[in-house]
């Protein structure tokens, strides 16, 4: 499986079918966003704990979470 | 006028049974009656040892009778979260998919708490192995809200909460892995403690997250909850904690952490404030460094470690978890290695941050949870016209200081309109829960007044 969030998401879509559990799609696709956002994340940049100018503040919350 | 025993605080009970004025006997008794007669509604309870609590009043009565009184926890009724094992008690996880065995042994913090003298009244419902913030992913089925049935009480420790808040304990022992004994807490109207990481043992509990997991009280007071953290952690409450002066400085990170909240949370905790500062503390405003990626560290983190944690399960009998506790569960073997590498890196920073912004105040303080007590069955909360996921919004204020380890109170602070409870919290720095609780207690005392 490649690395890259996109493809990612594509295979683990694809095997979430597979196995039969398609319920977990839209999960699939916050995580992915989520990781999208750690990837991303300017670790260095950033003051006053808000959001870097580079980063989408909402983009920085993901769609679903467990606990 | 008539003293209700089952609704008093432990410190004020424990006195009546050292002086006399009232039996263990007496106190269980009204425990049980308590549950008798609210639990059917309520679901607090998985199991309730109803006998065996009767056998220990009577023999905790005659040991007073021939002097020997255990401390301040003996024949004090206490309720245990079913993730916590209990000897001889199967521990359920409120799910089908454990293997609920009966436990051998006590879990070493509840051993502490029997050995100090006090009762095992029951076992807690919670959200299925722990892993929801709402209480009603269980085998059992929901916990309600004691003061408005259509409500969750938050979760996952939710049983031990309505068991605090309604009389049918005197304290509970709940777990926390991403704010599971304070928002119940808050939600419900109680003291809260999530200590530092590792100072209670985990030892005989369930694990969901290891790196995340932690073990605390959940009580009436800050009295109560320093009582049950100091005998859990190393079975002593002789109050031999550091003495480290309290400053009345508390520094309140507004960035990210008061960016979203519900209106009338935003009143009640803005109240809180005001009463502090004319109480005489010092509120500055401050920020924790990159706190707007917690959310995103934290979910990293959970997830890998509860698909870890359940790997068997998963594999054995996919089909005994209840649909959303398997989708979350499931969603966690996609987490690359890779990503969990960085979500450590930003934890590490992000503790890092934290250590930085206490330095200059005895706590950090915040509310506990964004909403108030939320209806059954919600998925999604609009706030200031934003929707998003209910575990979002639910963990959004909780769940760092597990990923960083700091100790974190909620106490309450005031009621919704409606008469909903709203939770303050308070985080302290590592290693110093005492002094944490040392400025939770003065806190207490000026939010308690009027």
């Amino acid at each position: 499986m490649t690395r890259a969030p996109d493809d990612w998401l594509h295979a683990a879509k694809m095997d979430a079918d597979r196995r039969g559990l398609p319920a977990l799609k839209p999960l699939l696709t916050a995580l992915a966003d989520a990781t999208r956002v750690l990837r991303e994340a300017s670790w260095t940049h950033d003051a006053l704990g808000s959001p870097s100018t580079s980063d989408d503040p909402e983009s920085t919350q993901p769609r679903d979470e467990p606990r | 006028m008539t003293t209700v025993w089952c609704e008093q605080p432990i410190h004020r009970v424990a006195t009546a049974i050292e002086t006399g004025v009232v039996s263990v006997s007496e106190v269980v008794d009204s425990v049980l009656d308590r549950i008798a007669t609210r639990d059917p509604v309520l679901n607090a309870y998985t199991t309730v040892f109803d006998e065996s609590a009767r056998r220990e009043a009577d023999q905790a009565d005659r040991l007073i009778a021939t002097g020997q009184y255990r401390g301040p926890l003996h024949g004090v009724p206490l309720s245990i979260k079913d993730l916590v094992d209990v000897a001889g008690a199967p521990t359920t996880c409120a799910s089908r998919a454990s293997d609920s065995s009966m436990a051998r042994a006590d879990a070493r913090a509840v051993a502490h708490l029997r050995h100090a003298g006090a009762i095992v009244i029951g076992k807690c419902n919670l959200h299925e192995f722990a892993f929801g913030t709402t209480g009603e992913d269980s085998y059992f089925g929901p916990t309600l809200h004691p003061l408005d049935q259509t409500r969750s009480p938050g979760g996952s420790s939710s049983g031990s909460a309505v068991s605090v808040s309604t009389g049918m304990a005197f304290g509970s022992v709940g777990t926390d892995t991403g704010g599971s004994i304070r928002i119940p807490s808050a939600a419900c109207g109680l003291v809260g403690l999530k200590p530092t990481f590792g100072e209670i043992s985990c030892d005989g509990v369930v694990p969901l997250a290891p790196s995340l997991d932690h073990v605390g009280p959940l009580t009436r007071c800050v009295a109560d909850a320093r009582l049950l953290f100091e005998t859990m952690r190393d079975g002593s409450s002789a109050g031999k904690h550091a003495t480290v002066p309290v400053k009345q400085a508390l520094g309140c990170p507004r960035p990210f952490f008061l960016e979203r909240l519900d209106d009338e949370i935003r009143a009640s905790f803005e109240q809180a404030l005001s009463r502090l500062q004319s109480a005489g503390w010092t509120i500055g405003d401050t920020a924790v460094h990159h706190a707007h990626y917690s959310p995103v560290v934290c979910l990293h983190l959970v997830l890998s470690e509860a698909a870890a944690t359940h790997a068997r399960g998963l594999t054995e009998r996919p089909n005994r978890y209840t649909d959303g506790v398997r989708l979350r569960l499931e969603l966690g073997r996609y987490v690359m290695g890779e990503d969990y590498a960085r979500a450590q890196h930003g934890r590490n920073l992000l503790s890092h941050a934290i250590d930085a912004t206490l330095a200059d105040y005895d706590a950090l303080v915040l509310p506990t949870l964004p909403i108030p007590a939320p209806r059954l069955a919600t998925t999604t909360v609009d706030i200031g016209g934003v929707e998003e996921p209910l575990r979002n919004v639910m963990l959004r204020l909780t769940q760092l200081f597990n990923a960083t380890g700091h100790p974190a109170v909620s106490l309450p602070c005031g009621l919704t309109t409606s008469g909903l409870p709203c939770g303050l919290q308070l985080i302290g720095a590592r290693n110093r829960t005492n002094h944490l609780l040392d400025v939770a207690e003065l806190c207490e005392a000026v939010l308690s007044e009027g």
